[in-house]
Order: structure tokens, then sequence, then C-alpha cells
């Protein structure tokens, strides 16, 4: 015990602020580097508009409050409100797919009168505390029955939310779910049987997507077959990235960026204005800023004192990386569009909220430890 | 659960969760190289590929035409100029619904059917972010209520542009002509690259022989333009060069004077500067507006002017061939004297009739009285048909073909206008290739007196009197009198182009001949005497008749009788003054009857607007 856990000891006087605030001080630095990029970046994406610039201020400001208060929470609590907050969660999509407002041709906001919000966005961080809660009250491995239940726990959401449909959020919640499960120790048995039926299940999925969904998956294999139509988007934003070049045209030179040419460019494309402007090396940069985020949330769930909070933390931590690459492959055209944004970059509410809470529970895993004498 | 195992288990599953949590690591690792190795391709490999299609997406390639030449009259009166002009343009891309816009746009601005059917097929074949005509030449009182209801139509814009008028309307229209917009069959045999961007091309007329001066060279600017293809900034620009101005050698007082005279008949006055070719006036009537071509006349308009009896669209002056009639006697007189056949002094009897030895067939004289005895100079004075009948058959038509060739007759003068025709000057080698006859005596006869096969146009008796009044020498008529290149005030003149000088033999035979002219109008009994008796110069004329109706032998003419149709063509020949020519004109009225009575009148006043400066 004293060595599984003098690995983590650490020295109440370096504690200092961090602990006080409960706030995990290379996390937090990142954070901020990487959104200080991200409106850098959506200035030249919205135009020149410091308006946009300041709502997304707004919306960071916010963003950060929601890590800091989630932060304060401690792990054992986050895990009691965890059952309900799965429940409660399931409901509203329920609710959702009942009486849901349509937006861009999917259901996906519930107007609660006060403020209209997107139930996915809570399953993002209730589905993996959920698993994670199940199988870390269990002897890990998992055994086959708690892998189903575990299977079920993800898959019940997930379904509901790819049904409005929301395939980037359905993916990231299953991706989220998947994490804990093989960070819990799924067999790798299992692991390769899973694959085998994920691949054999391909043509059912293909067989109830929608038909935008599969103009995607057509477009991604040969982009040309449609260059105005569905293909415009990746042609458009490959151009963008390849003619950035290694140094980038300049901050709000790009031409692709500033003359229309690129569509959704300060959402969902956004990594393409990024690529233009400031080349391979701006890239670089990002994924330094991403990788730092990863690897720390990653250390932070290595170094978690109790299952459940690993299992958390490296769910969470995985997420944001899985969230990243999908964007980012999007773009460059390696992966069909899916309606997700680049994190912390991309113009947008909700999910920014969503996954500045997730960093909020990161850091509330780091700084809720207790100190152990050796 | 028992505490031990519980801490067993927690050690195992740290452990477990520090292996899958690293190799979880690892894999987004080689994820991330998966991207990286992307990002470098497209980045660094394919850089150069995906700046040009970049570069292709941001710049294009846009036209600016050039202004296109002004054109003068030889004073400097404004005979074609470029007026701003507004277009009504939509471009498709910023538009719903094309139908319900131009339903709701006809309200405000009337829309014609063809307009709409020609519109809508340029929205076919152009690219939907390029602004389309629909409309054009608008109206203030247009321009007014569209800007007031702009707000309700996206897409829909006014732009001005220049478009070509013509000040005068109908003035000298056959020697101007006009443009009209460039239509694909045009197209092909341009230089299409210098005309991107250009709306008009000359048609007819000196907008059509001079169109490669007055077009001028097309500009191009290289500019910024969004997705839309709505223009930011211009990179790069190459001004284009205005096209020369022209000033022509028309004077558009004499011009006007001269259509004035014809009064309601049809036909051609061609007056020419003896000294240099240069055409004063270029008559081809009726006439009519070039304005309504230049955007696409509308069809009913130009039904009614093809439709026209009159037809108005006939360039009658340089496609109207006519028997010379009794014009060409003073040229004959001149081959007969010029190649010894007769002299100033043998004379003939005229009993009113001419028969050839052995044949029944009599040539009748226009006066069935007859002459009596002529000699050349009574014979032009008082237009003797019987002295020339036997003057042209001691010619032979090898000589009068020959002689009367030096003069032009026969062939197209060169004038720099297209479409002009050749006429006929008949002989023996044309008729048997034409009709593969030989020539019979009686043909030369009647040649000698200007009718059978003998044909001209009034450009080629205009250039053949101005030979007559300058001594010979054939000057191609010439319409452009200098040109001027954009931003220079230099007038480059064209200069007179000399096609061929008649060998004079004896001085004394031309003198004879030009005298006798003189006689015409100033003489007692000659057939032009009415504009002689007042005028303060000296003109020497000669007028002609050209017959239309074949009249059987024994048949009268009588003028009145016939159908206006069947009326014979008025001719008269002239230069002024007859001392030192400054001026030789032709003039043909179609149907006009006498060619004393209808013609010389018309000459007379054309002289005086450019002699004596009056206005008409």
């Amino acid at each position: 015990m004293n060595i599984a856990i003098g690995r983590h000891h650490e020295d109440a006087s370096k504690r200092g602020w961090q602990y006080r605030l409960h706030l995990d001080a290379p996390l937090l630095f990142t954070l901020i580097g990487v959104c200080a990029y991200g409106l850098i970046v959506l200035y030249s994406a919205g135009g020149g508009s410091i308006e946009i610039v300041e709502r997304q201020l707004v919306r960071l400001g916010v963003a950060f409050t929601g890590m800091f208060l989630v932060a304060q929470v401690p792990p054992r609590m986050l895990q009691r409100l965890t059952p309900w907050a799965f429940v409660i969660g399931v409901l509203f999509l329920l609710a959702v797919l009942i009486a849901g407002e349509t937006s861009g041709g999917a259901q996906r906001w519930l107007d609660l009168y006060v403020v209209r919000f997107q139930p996915s966005e809570v399953m993002k961080l209730a589905v993996p505390m959920m698993v994670a809660s199940f199988l870390s009250d269990t002897r890990l491995p998992p055994n086959r029955w708690q892998l189903l239940t575990a299977g079920v726990l993800i898959a019940v959401p997930m379904l509901m939310i790819a049904k409005q449909p929301d395939l980037g959020t359905a993916l990231l919640i299953a991706s989220s779910g998947f994490f804990v499960v093989f960070l819990a120790g799924l067999q790798w048995r299992l692991l390769a049987f899973f694959t085998v039926l994920t691949t054999a299940a391909m043509p059912v999925v293909w067989h109830f997507m929608h038909d935008y969904q599969r103009q995607r998956v057509i477009t991604l294999l040969n982009p040309e077959s449609d260059p105005l139509g569905s293909g415009y988007h990746i042609i458009q934003s490959k151009i963008a990235i390849g003619s950035g070049g290694l140094f980038g045209k300049g901050w709000l030179n790009g031409t692709q960026s500033q003359l229309d040419f690129l569509p959704e460019r300060s959402t969902d494309f956004i990594f393409a204005v990024l690529g233009e402007e400031f080349g391979f090396l701006g890239i670089l940069l990002l994924f330094a800023f991403y990788t730092i985020i990863v690897v720390r949330g990653m250390m932070i769930a290595v170094q978690a004192q109790d299952t459940y909070t690993r299992l958390l933390a490296g769910s969470l931590s995985m997420t944001f990386c899985v969230y990243f690459i999908v964007n980012t492959g999007m773009v460059t055209g390696l992966l069909p569009v899916v309606g997700l944004p680049l994190p912390m970059i991309s113009y947008g509410g909700t999910s920014i909220v969503t996954l500045m809470a997730s960093f909020g529970i990161l850091m509330s895993i780091q700084t809720h430890r207790k100190l152990l004498a050796t | 659960m028992p505490t031990r195992l519980t801490l067993k288990d927690h050690l195992f599953e740290s452990r477990l969760i520090m292996q899958r949590a690293i190799l979880l690591v690892v894999i987004g690792g080689v994820l991330c190289l998966i991207l990286f190795s992307r990002l470098l391709y497209l980045q660094v490999v394919e850089h150069e590929h995906y700046t040009t299609l970049s570069e292709d997406n941001r710049v294009k390639l846009q036209a600016i035409p050039p202004n296109r030449g002004l054109i003068y009259d030889r004073n400097g009166i404004l005979l074609a100029e470029n007026l701003p002009s507004y277009r009504l343009e939509i471009t498709p891309e910023q538009i719903d619904d094309m139908d319900a816009t131009l339903d709701a746009l006809s309200a405000i601005i009337e829309i014609l059917p063809n307009d709409r059917t020609r519109f809508e097929q340029l929205v076919q074949r152009k690219p939907r972010f390029e602004s389309i005509p629909l409309l054009f030449h608008l109206s203030d009182e247009e321009v007014a209520r569209f800007s007031v209801n702009r707000h309700l139509f996206p897409g829909v814009d006014i732009t001005a542009g220049l478009a070509r008028h013509y000040p005068q309307g109908p003035l000298a229209v056959h020697a101007l002509g006009y443009v009209g917009r460039i239509d694909e069959q045009a197209l092909k045999d341009l230089d299409s690259s210098n005309y991107r961007g250009t709306t008009y091309i000359g048609k007819i007329g000196v907008e059509k022989t001079y169109e490669a001066l007055l077009h001028g060279k097309v500009g191009l600017q290289q500019v910024e333009t969004t997705a839309q293809g709505r223009v930011l900034r211009v990179l790069n620009r190459m001004a284009p060069e205005s096209g020369h101005n022209l000033y022509l050698t028309l004077d558009s007082r004499v011009q006007r004077a001269a259509e004035a005279a014809f009064g309601t008949f049809s036909g051609s006055a061609i007056a020419i500067d003896p000294e240099n070719g240069h055409v004063l006036a270029f008559v081809s009537l009726p006439t009519y507006d070039p304005n309504p071509f230049v955007n696409g006349i509308d069809h009913a308009t130009y039904a009614a002017l093809k439709g026209d009896d009159r037809q108005p669209l006939f360039n009658r002056a340089l496609r109207g061939q006519y028997p010379p009639g009794s014009t060409i006697k003073p040229f004959m007189g001149l081959a007969g004297l010029e190649l010894g056949v007769t002299n100033t002094h043998s004379s003939t009897y005229c009993p009113g009739y001419y028969t050839l030895p052995g044949n029944e067939r009599k040539y009748r004289d226009w006066k069935r009285t007859g002459h009596g005895t002529v000699n050349l100079d009574i014979a032009i004075t008082q237009s003797c048909d019987v002295y020339f009948y036997d003057l042209a058959l001691s010619l032979g038509i090898d000589n009068i073909h020959d002689y009367l060739g030096h003069f032009g007759f026969g062939r197209a003068t060169g004038i720099d206008i297209l479409g002009e025709l050749p006429g006929l000057l008949p002989s023996r080698e044309w008729k048997r290739r034409r009709h593969n006859q030989p020539w019979f005596p009686g043909e030369t006869i009647i040649t000698g007196i200007g009718q059978g096969f003998f044909l001209v146009t009034p450009i080629q008796l205009a250039t053949a009197a101005a030979a007559l009044a300058n001594g010979g020498h054939i000057l191609q008529p010439n319409i452009v009198y200098a040109g001027q290149a954009a931003n220079s005030s230099a007038l480059i003149p064209y200069a007179p182009r000399l096609l061929e000088n008649i060998t004079i033999n004896n001085q004394s035979h031309w003198d004879h001949v030009i005298n006798a002219m003189i006689n015409v109008v100033h003489g007692a009994r000659g057939t032009a005497r009415a504009i002689g008796a007042d005028s303060p110069y000296r003109i020497a004329g000669k007028t002609g008749t050209a017959q239309v109706f074949g009249l059987k032998e024994e048949e009268k003419y009588v003028a009145a009788e016939l159908d206006e149709k069947l009326r014979d063509h008025a001719l008269f020949i002239a230069f002024a003054p007859a001392e030192k020519p400054k001026i030789a004109v032709a003039v043909v009225v179609e149907h006009g009857g006498g060619g004393g009575s209808v013609a010389a009148p018309i000459a007379r006043k054309i002289l005086d607007a450019y002699l004596l400066g009056s206005k008409p």
C-alpha cells in the first residue's frame, strides 16, 4: 500500500493555491492558452469581427466558471450524484425525442423555458460517470454480465442521441463509455469480438443512416464526385490547409477563409482556417496544447486514488483526444463529415461548457486526493 | 467484502488501469502521427497544387471593354457617340425564385416577352454568379421606379454602361451603318480575346468597315472575388485602349440637304470632291433610324422595315444597279473623239429613230420628231439618242467596253464601305460567258445610250463624273477623312488613292465634252436648263433617263399613265463650278420620270448646299 500510494505523495507545501482552489495549474494554463489561440483564429474566421470574439469570450467565461465550480465538488459526491444525473439525462433525452425543438434538421434542443439546452451534452459526462461508477463497484476486470450491463448503459443514451440525429455526439458518448470499459480491463478476446461485430454491423448501420449521412460517407471516399454539392466542404478545406503550407498565409490573410470559399469556417471547419493562415507550424502548436491536455489528463487518471476516479479521468481525457482527432480528421478529409466542433477553438455554445466541466472533474480528481503520510 | 481482498484488488486494478491508460495514450499518439502525415502531405508535398487551386479560386480575370471610337463628319459634327445607358441585371445565384422575381419586376418595369426569353436562355448558359442583363436602355423614369423598390429585389441591379447612339438618327445611315450586339456567328470570326466584355460590333457601313479601328483594345484586370463571385478589389489592371475616332468625309450639311431634296422619292445621290475622292454626301433613300438596331431591334419594327416595298434597308448607293441612260453620253462622246471615230464637226441627221442597214427594227429617239442635224455638242446638250446610236455602232462594243472601263464602269470602286456591287459594263466576252450568245450589233446601239445590259451604281457614276471633272483621275471614293487615336488630338488623314489616270490624247476633246455638259445646264436648249438659269456658278451636267419598263416599238411613253413603279428612273450627273470643279454629283431618282425635271433640281440643291453653304 505504501508503495502504491507513496508514488502519489506530494509535499503539502508544494500543493499551495492549486489545492486550495482545486485547480490544476498545468491543465488550467494550457486551457487558457488554447482558448486564447482559439480566439485569435476565431477573429479571423469571423471575417475580422470583434463581436464574434466577444460572444465567444462570454461563453468561455461561463465555461471556465463552470469548470471552477465543478472542480470544487469532491469526486465522492460526484459518484453519489452519478446515477441521478444519468437517469435525469435519459429522461431529458426521451423528452427531446418526444417534444424537442428542431434546429438544423435535427431534434436536439429542449426548451426548459428558462434555458434551451441539449440533454445530449449532459450525457457526455453522465455516461462515463455512470459506467465508471458501475464498474468501480465491481471487481476488475468486469465479467460478461457486468460488461453487458455497461453496454446497455452506453447504448441506450447513445442510440437515443443518434436518433435525433446527432452522430458526432453519439460517437463521443460511445467512445467515452468504451474508454471506461477498456480501462477497466476489457478482455482482448471480447474486444476482438466486438470489433468483428461492429464491422459486421456496418451494412445494418448504413441501412439506418439518413441520406445526408450516407452522402457524407460517399463524399469522404470521393469528394470530387460532387464538387459543388456535398464534396464542396472537403475540397475547399483541403485547398485551404494545403495552400497554407508550412508557415501559413498569415493571420487574416487566408484567401480561402476570408473570401467565403470555406464553408462553416468559424464552427466545424475552423481547423482549415488555422491551417491556412498559420500553416503546419500553427497546427503543431495547437497539437502541442492538445497533447499536454491529454497527457496531463492521463497523468491525473493514473495518479488518482480510487478506481472510479481513475476510470473517469482516463475516459474524459481520451474522449477529448477523440474529439479533436475526429474533427481534424474530418477537416483534412480522412474521416466522414460528422458534426463535431474543434474543441475550444470552434465558435459554439453548449459543447464548450460541457468540455470545461469535464476538465473541472479532472481538476477535482487531482486536487481532492487525500494526503497520505509516508 | 473483506478488506484484504479489496486492497489486493486495488493494487491489481491500479496496475491494470495504468497499463491500459498507457496503451490508449500510445494509440492516441499513433492517430496523431497519421494526422501529421496527412497534414504534411497536404501542406508540404501537395502545397504547390493547393496553392494553385486557391489562387484559381480567388483570382478571376475580367475584361474591360474599350470605349468605341466616335464618328464625326468632316466638320466635327457628331454622327456616332457612346451614351451612358442603364441596364437592369440579375445575378441568378442570389435569386430564390426567378419566375416570381421576373413577375414582380414586370409590375414595375415593362419586360417584353422576347426580352424575357432571351434572358432565360442566358441564365441557362452563364455561371450563376455572373450578372445577366435583362433590360437595356432604361429610361430615367424606369431607373427611378426601380430604385425606389430596390430593397424588394436582392440580386437585381442597375448598372451603367455605354451604349452606341446616333444623334443624327437616320441621316446617312447607309454610309455610317450601325453596331449591334455581337451574335454567336460574329464571335466565331472574331479575335474573341479582344472582344471579351464587348457588347457591340459594327454590323454595316463605316461601323463595320472600320470595326478594327473603332473597337480599340480590350483591357484586363485581375480581380479578387469572393466565393459568390463578388469583386472585392482589383489586383492588377491593364487599361483598355479606346478605339480611334473617325472623321468622315461626309458633310452632314450637304448630306441633309441632299436627303431633303429627294422629297418622297426613293433613290440615291453621291457627291464627291473630285480632287481627292472624298465622299461629301452619301444618300440612299428611303433611310431609317439605326438606333433601334443597337440593342436588338424588336421583331415588329424590323418586319416593318423589311417588308416595306420601298426597301429602306437597301443600300442603293452601293448596291442599286441602274441603267445609266443618257448620263453615259459624255463618256461615249469622249470615247468617239479620243479614239478618232468622230470629231467635233461631224454631224448626224436625227429623224427621231435609227435603223441598222438591212434591218427593219427602229431604235427610237426620245424625241419622236427628231433633233434634225446634230453634232456632238448638240447631241449632248439635247441628249440626242440617234447620234449616239450611230457613234456606238462606229465605235463598236469592244472600244466602248475598253474606253468606258477606264472610267471605272463595270467594277467596284472600292469605297471603304462593304457590300458594293460592280454594276455591269457589257462586252462580247461577258455575253458569251453569261448568256453563251454572240454579241449583236443592236446591243451595241442601245449600249450607246446607256441601256440594254449596261448597269451602273450611283457610286460608280459619281466616281466617273468626278473623273470628268478632274481631268481623268479615277480616285477611289473614300468615306473616312481622318482617324484620331485615343488621347491624341492629331488627325491622321487618309491619303486619297488614285486608281487610274485616263490617257488624254487631246485636251480639247475633254474641253469640248465638258463645254457640251455646261450647255446641258446653261444652254438655251439644254435638257437641264431649268437649274442653270439662276445658278450663281456654272454647272456641267448631263441628264439621263433609265428605262424600267420596255415599251413596245410603237407605244408612246406617257409617264402619267404608267404606274409609279414602272415609271423611268431619273438620273443626273454634274460637277461645279465647271471651271474649277469642287464637287461632282450623281443623282438617281427611282421612278422619278425625267432626268432634267426631277434629278437635276436635286443635284442643284446638293451643289448649292456645298458651294454656297445654304442651309436646307
